[in-house]
């Protein structure tokens, strides 16, 4: 288990490496001169090359990227250009709400998918498959910008359920930052639910025809053990191989949805630096965004060998 | 066996629901297992003996229709509720099931597997069912049981997964056991092993064991009682010593003929063989299913179909053998 766990936190870290290559050299590859960018109406060279000095920009590539990667060790991910404040604390106060809102996501979206997954394949060929089936066809054809404002519309507006927008940090006052989150991550979570739903049906209908199925029936189980226990066990490995790969899918579907409904994460962070050519926030949002990928997919292998013990003793050997 | 049977089965016949139509797969079957006993019940590839065995607690899927009747100690089984099959399945009546690579649970120890069955039934404690799985592992005969109760299935070889399902299965001491074809998928050096198993609960333990197998081997070397099943039907039972001596119907004097055997011809002649194929079971004539690949056919055998004849030694024919042939 521990030669299994270092030997993933060493591909990990190598693919974190390689991420950051792409980023900085991604980055560097834009079209246009950063320094006329930072010099705003000054085009001055002799204030062009103070700019470059100053961020190194005459430096080769290595150094440059040996400079990149020793300050955002040390936590310095540079100054946003248009706002001069430094980048850390941007993610530090937009990072909370886009992880709040996407946990609270796959939390609907689990419950949601799991459940109605396992409706449909026990209940097989009865309405409440049908039912299931075409929640989860509706799920994934609407899209969610249309959803959230059909919400918005009528839940927040006509009946005044919900707020329509803004953010209220959790510390400050719990409910009113749930009350706020709600419709958003119930908005983001239907389109997951509905794979999530799709795998779990599919997996479950294999799980439930196995034999060991039959020997827990014939053991004298009740059926929740055999469904819940026994066949639900064996269908979450796929199941989790399918929420970590969606996981991106719901980055990008926070964008939208923090958008949507004004909150203050992310996904705004990233829109406004792109819209401003905020090159050291966009680089810093690449690198943050490419880091939770690694650690999703970690944790998502991580997960695989606590569910599945066949992966933990391959990972041994 | 003085207390009359353990397990009565009277005219089960089970049909599946088919995209073709109704399938009848066993057809009026009768069997009974005194204390102790082991019955064989033996026949082909698709003859309904599996399906028999399924039936007994319940476990056929919903697309099977059974009727007839089964007692386990004058308890009706069949169109009993959920909640009584539950409770019997496991405690009165266990199953061996024939893929031991399959039949177990992929992602649970097989000390929890096992303790499983004795925390629903007797409600032992998680530890309690522990402790009990591993003297269950011991009495099976599994080597460094302590050990290997924290093993996963895939840590085990398919023999020791048999024994894991057997211990499983006499957990909870049932009455009865059934066997289906638990050492078809095994090598035959591991399959004397269970064997030994099986033989050594059943003396110690003094289960009723309903082997269900096509290997009349096994039959010689563990049954008491033999049914011998042709298309979904019974067609000969008879004490097995009775039975490998003088078989009365074609069928079973076929089957006897068309096995190999150790003895003086070993090697030295072709095995006989049963023309022709089993019949389709959703067309069983009202005829005896036999009658088309029977050596010895009247013209009754495609007119009506013959009933066992009671006694001890019963056959369904309308023309037994009656002579003793060698085997």
């Amino acid at each position: 288990m521990n030669r299994y766990l270092l030997g993933r936190l060493w591909q990990s870290l190598v693919t974190l490496l390689l991420a950051t290559i792409v980023v900085f050299l991604g980055v560097r590859a834009l079209p246009g001169d950063p320094a006329l960018a930072l010099a705003g109406e000054d085009r001055d060279p002799e204030s062009l090359r103070a700019i470059r000095e100053q961020y190194g920009l005459d430096d080769s590539l290595i150094v440059q990227f040996w400079q990149f990667v020793s300050h955002a060790l040390r936590g310095d991910l540079g100054v946003s250009i248009r706002t001069g404040e430094s980048v850390v604390s941007m993610l530090k106060s937009a990072l909370p709400v886009t992880m709040e809102l996407s946990a609270l996501a796959i939390l609907v979206a689990s419950v949601l998918g799991v459940g109605a997954g396992v409706v449909a394949a026990v209940r097989r060929g009865r309405p409440a498959e049908w039912a299931a089936n075409a929640l989860a066809l509706l799920g994934l054809s609407v899209p969610n910008f249309w959803l959230g404002l059909m919400a918005i519309l009528y839940l927040s507006v006509a009946l005044g359920l919900f707020p329509a927008s803004g953010f209220v940090p959790f510390f400050t006052d719990p409910i009113a930052n749930l009350h706020h989150l709600v419709l958003p991550a119930l908005i983001l979570g239907t389109g997951l639910a509905a794979v999530i739903m799709r795998q779990t049906r599919s997996s479950m209908l294999d799980a439930l025809s196995a034999d060991y199925i039959r020997t827990a029936e014939a053991k004298g189980l009740p059926s929740s053990a055999v469904i819940g226990r026994h066949a639900l066990r064996n269908s979450l490995i796929v199941v989790i191989t399918i929420v970590g790969l969606q996981l991106g899918a719901l980055i990008s579907g926070a964008v939208v949805t923090e958008r949507i409904f004004a909150l203050p994460g992310f996904g705004k962070l990233t829109v406004d630096a792109v819209f401003q050519r905020d090159y050291p926030v966009i680089q810093a949002v690449v690198l943050v965004t490419a880091t939770a990928y690694i650690m999703i997919n970690l944790l998502v292998d991580l997960l695989y060998s606590v569910i599945d013990p066949r992966i933990r003793v391959r990972g041994e050997v | 066996m003085t207390s009359g049977p353990v397990l009565k089965v009277t005219d089960l016949s089970v049909t599946f629901r088919t995209e073709d139509g109704p399938l009848s797969a066993v057809d009026r079957v009768s069997l009974e297992v005194g204390d102790g006993e082991v019955l064989a019940v033996v026949g082909e590839s698709g003859c309904g003996k599996s399906v028999t065995a399924m039936s007994l607690a319940g476990l056929l899927p919903r697309s099977a229709t059974v009727d007839g009747s089964v007692q386990l100690d004058g308890v009706e089984l069949i169109g009993a509720d959920k909640r009584t099959l539950r409770s019997i399945r496991g405690r009165e009546v266990a199953y061996i099931f024939q893929e031991p690579m399959t039949s177990l649970n992929p992602v649970f120890t097989v000390g929890r597997q096992i303790g499983e069955v004795l925390q629903v039934h007797i409600g032992l404690s998680r530890q309690a069912a522990r402790r009990r799985a591993v003297e269950l592992l011991k009495l099976v005969g599994i080597p460094s049981a302590e050990r290997r109760v924290d093993d996963y299935p895939h840590q085990l070889s398919g023999g020791m997964r048999q024994r894991v399902m057997i211990a499983m299965a006499v957990a909870c001491d049932p009455k009865v056991l059934i066997a289906d074809e638990p050492t078809t998928a095994l090598d035959v050096t591991i399959q004397a092993g269970i064997l030994d198993v099986l033989r050594a609960l059943r003396e110690r333990l003094g289960t009723s064991v309903v082997l269900i197998t096509h290997d009349l081997g096994v039959v010689a070397d563990l049954a008491d009682r033999v049914a011998v099943m042709y298309a979904g039907r019974v067609v000969e039972t008879a004490d097995v010593h009775e039975l490998f001596a003088r078989p009365q119907h074609p069928y079973t004097s076929g089957l006897l003929a068309a096995s190999p055997s150790a003895g003086r011809h070993a090697g030295t002649h072709r095995l006989n063989e049963i023309p022709g194929l089993v019949p389709v079971l959703a067309s069983q004539p009202d005829a005896c299913t036999f009658a088309d690949r029977c050596p010895q056919a009247l013209d009754t055998c495609s007119a009506k179909q013959p009933a066992l004849e009671s006694g001890s030694h019963r056959v369904a024919c309308w023309n037994p053998v009656r002579q003793p042939v060698e085997v």
